[in-house]
């Protein structure tokens, strides 16, 4: 069962290409949509809604083509925008209702699941008060409950975190992630940070410049582009452990890099990159080896510049044997 | 729809209102009901009813200021036992001497309409649901046409029920009133078009009261002036053509030539009938006309 199915979709306007020939298939469970600004995420999601027609390929939503059942999707789908979307003289209660009768609900039933869902989202007292005077934490809250209310099968999450900050950031990363485990709700959720999609979605798809870069489960993510990170201890033997562990993994054909940065004990951490379960082993035996103590081997995550810049290589490479 | 809270353990007391979620499996109305819905929404807006005490007091106090005077007139006819309505052609006729009250009207409420919804980029959430612009638009269009098919016929209502009391002539009073009925709807019509389609240009709500006020007073002024010295001159054969440039004296023209009513054109002059038809068919365009562009503006701002 494919939640979104996209085939060499396009889009483009008179001066750019927003939409690339993307073709991307998404199961049900959080799906994070990546990509810098202007990648095309947003209008990825307008397509989806039927709002806007693709210049070329097709699109389905929940098995509705986003061409013809454009009010069918609407119907089962929730959106919550990136920009503010809230009037600031009316209560988060009174704009849920109205909200959840536009979705077509009779209007107690509107009003029975706008105190559900505002009650899920977080907003308890605070909802009889008007949106002017909440703080930007509630008022996300208020966006994610409109999208909510008609309890959907889908929602599209546009930035839901920005502006937060760190709490308020994991408090909506972890909301998110409910959505779907609770809640029985598939989510499609855009950013341009890697790392936070990473901890909450299943499965991440990445844009950029309207061209699919990479779509994959986070755990193939990880897996495939583990960057990992050794410290090890000194010895009498080794004064200089770190340098005898590189020279030795470098004698093996493998490259480190010192971590960048002024952090203390920076330069005691030695980067390399981690092909698969052999490259554990080897780091183990060559530590061993050595005599000296592994005081860490960590995975570090990828960010989404690293994935950038992997592509721009690949690109240039491609431009290379073009050429 | 389940009472039952499935998630929550059999006996446990102390977790009684961590119900878990509940999904909805009851019917979903779809866009006619959405549309219903805004248009009621919007309709109780436009006199501040579901919004705070301060937004319903401009409109209730038009609304008084459109009636009060047609009370005190009826009043005045019923004490007096007289056998017609002080004001000639009062029913037609009220809403060309009130045009001022209206205009503040249509000014105040149409960007309350609309603006709101621009200015704090709601329009989008409208547009992620099932309703379309089209259903956006007749909606907020037929809202104000209803508030101000309220403003202008509850005066009317008002002299209909004292001349009754009074016992004039009940076949003639019926049709009078009729024909201000239509007169004044196609006033509603044509104010909400024109003062939407201001509004709707602009999320600053002070500019589109500005601009609604403009248009529609400083118009009629222009077209007024314009006719008095077509008339001053001679030239009484333009005065109807020239009334066909503003909201008000299209109205007048309309109400005096086929309802039955006296112009407020210099000197009372009267388009004929085949004028008539003219200014019917431009203010059924300009209606039409409305709609158009506030469809065409919210394909724009769509999402």
């Amino acid at each position: 069962m494919t939640v979104i199915v996209t085939e060499s979709l396009s889009k483009r306007f008179p001066r750019v290409t927003a939409l690339d020939r993307l073709s991307v298939d998404i199961g049900p469970g959080v799906t994070g949509l990546v990509g810098a600004n202007g990648a095309g995420k947003s209008t990825l999601i307008k397509i989806l809604l039927g709002l806007s027609p693709a210049t070329e390929g097709r699109a389905a939503v929940l098995g509705l083509d986003v061409a013809t059942e454009g009010a069918a999707i609407r119907e089962r789908v929730g959106y919550m925008p990136e920009h503010d979307c809230l009037p600031p003289d009316v209560s988060a209660t009174e704009f849920v209702v109205h909200m959840a009768r536009m979705s077509g609900l009779p209007p107690a039933a509107a009003r029975e699941r706008t105190a559900d869902t505002l009650r899920h989202v977080g907003l308890y007292e605070e909802r009889y008060r008007p949106i002017g005077g909440y703080s930007t934490g509630m008022k996300q809250r208020v966006k994610l409950a409109q999208a909510l209310v008609h309890d959907p099968r889908l929602v599209f999450l546009d930035e839901p975190t920005n502006g937060l900050d760190p709490v308020g950031r994991d408090e909506m990363l972890g909301l998110i992630r409910r959505i779907h485990s609770d809640f029985g709700i598939s989510v499609l959720v855009t950013s341009h940070l890697l790392g936070e999609l990473e901890r909450t979605c299943d499965h991440v798809v990445v844009i950029d410049g309207g061209k699919l870069l990479r779509s994959s489960s986070t755990t193939d993510f990880t897996q495939t582009t583990t960057t990992l990170a050794i410290e090890v201890t000194d010895s009498d033997a080794h004064p200089d452990g770190t340098r005898a562990v590189r020279d030795a993994l470098h004698a093996r054909g493998i490259d480190t890099n010192a971590e960048a940065g002024g952090l203390p004990g920076a330069g005691h951490i030695l980067l390399l990159t981690a092909t698969g379960e052999d490259t554990y082993d080897l780091v183990r035996d060559v530590v061993a080896d050595l005599g000296l103590g592994l005081v860490r081997m960590e995975q570090r995550r990828h960010h989404i510049s690293e994935v950038f810049s992997s592509s721009d290589e690949q690109r240039k490479e491609a431009a290379g044997h073009g050429g | 729809m389940a009472v039952e809270h499935p998630l929550a353990p059999a006996g446990d007391q102390t977790r009684i209102h961590d119900i878990g979620y509940r999904g909805y499996d009851g019917p979903r109305l779809g866009r006619a009901y959405a549309r219903r819905s805004l248009y009621s929404q919007s309709l109780r807006g436009a006199y501040g009813l579901g919004r705070s005490v301060k937004s319903k007091v401009l409109p209730m106090l038009l609304l008084a200021v459109m009636c009060v005077p047609a009370a005190i007139m009826v009043a005045v006819a019923v004490t007096t036992k007289a056998h017609e309505l002080p004001l000639a052609h009062a029913y037609t006729r009220w809403a060309i001497v009130m045009q001022a009250v209206i205009s503040l009207y249509v000014a105040s409420q149409a960007p309350q309409s609309v603006s709101r919804d621009l200015r704090f980029k709601t329009v989008p959430l409208y547009f992620s649901r099932p309703i379309e612009t089209a259903d956006y638009v007749l909606a907020k269009f037929a809202a104000l046409a209803s508030a101000l098919f309220v403003l202008t016929g509850a005066p009317l209502i008002v002299m209909y029920l004292g001349s009754l009391l009074a016992k004039m002539g009940f076949a003639h009073q019926t049709g009078q009133f009729a024909q201000g009925l239509v007169s004044v709807a196609l006033l509603s019509l044509l104010f909400a078009g024109v003062g939407l389609v201001i509004a709707a240009v602009t999320p600053r709500r002070g500019f589109g009261i500005a601009a609604v006020i403009a248009v529609l007073t400083i118009s009629y002024g222009a077209v007024s002036t314009l006719q008095a010295i077509a008339h001053v001159q001679g030239s009484d054969g333009a005065v109807p053509w020239i009334g066909l440039f503003s909201p008000v004296t299209l109205i007048d023209g309309v109400q005096s030539a086929l309802l039955g009513g006296d112009s407020s054109f210099p000197d009372g002059i009267v388009p004929s009938h085949g004028q008539g038809a003219v200014y019917v068919l431009l203010t059924l365009g300009l209606v039409a006309a409305c709609y158009a562009l506030l469809v065409r503006r919210y394909k724009k701002v769509g999402l």
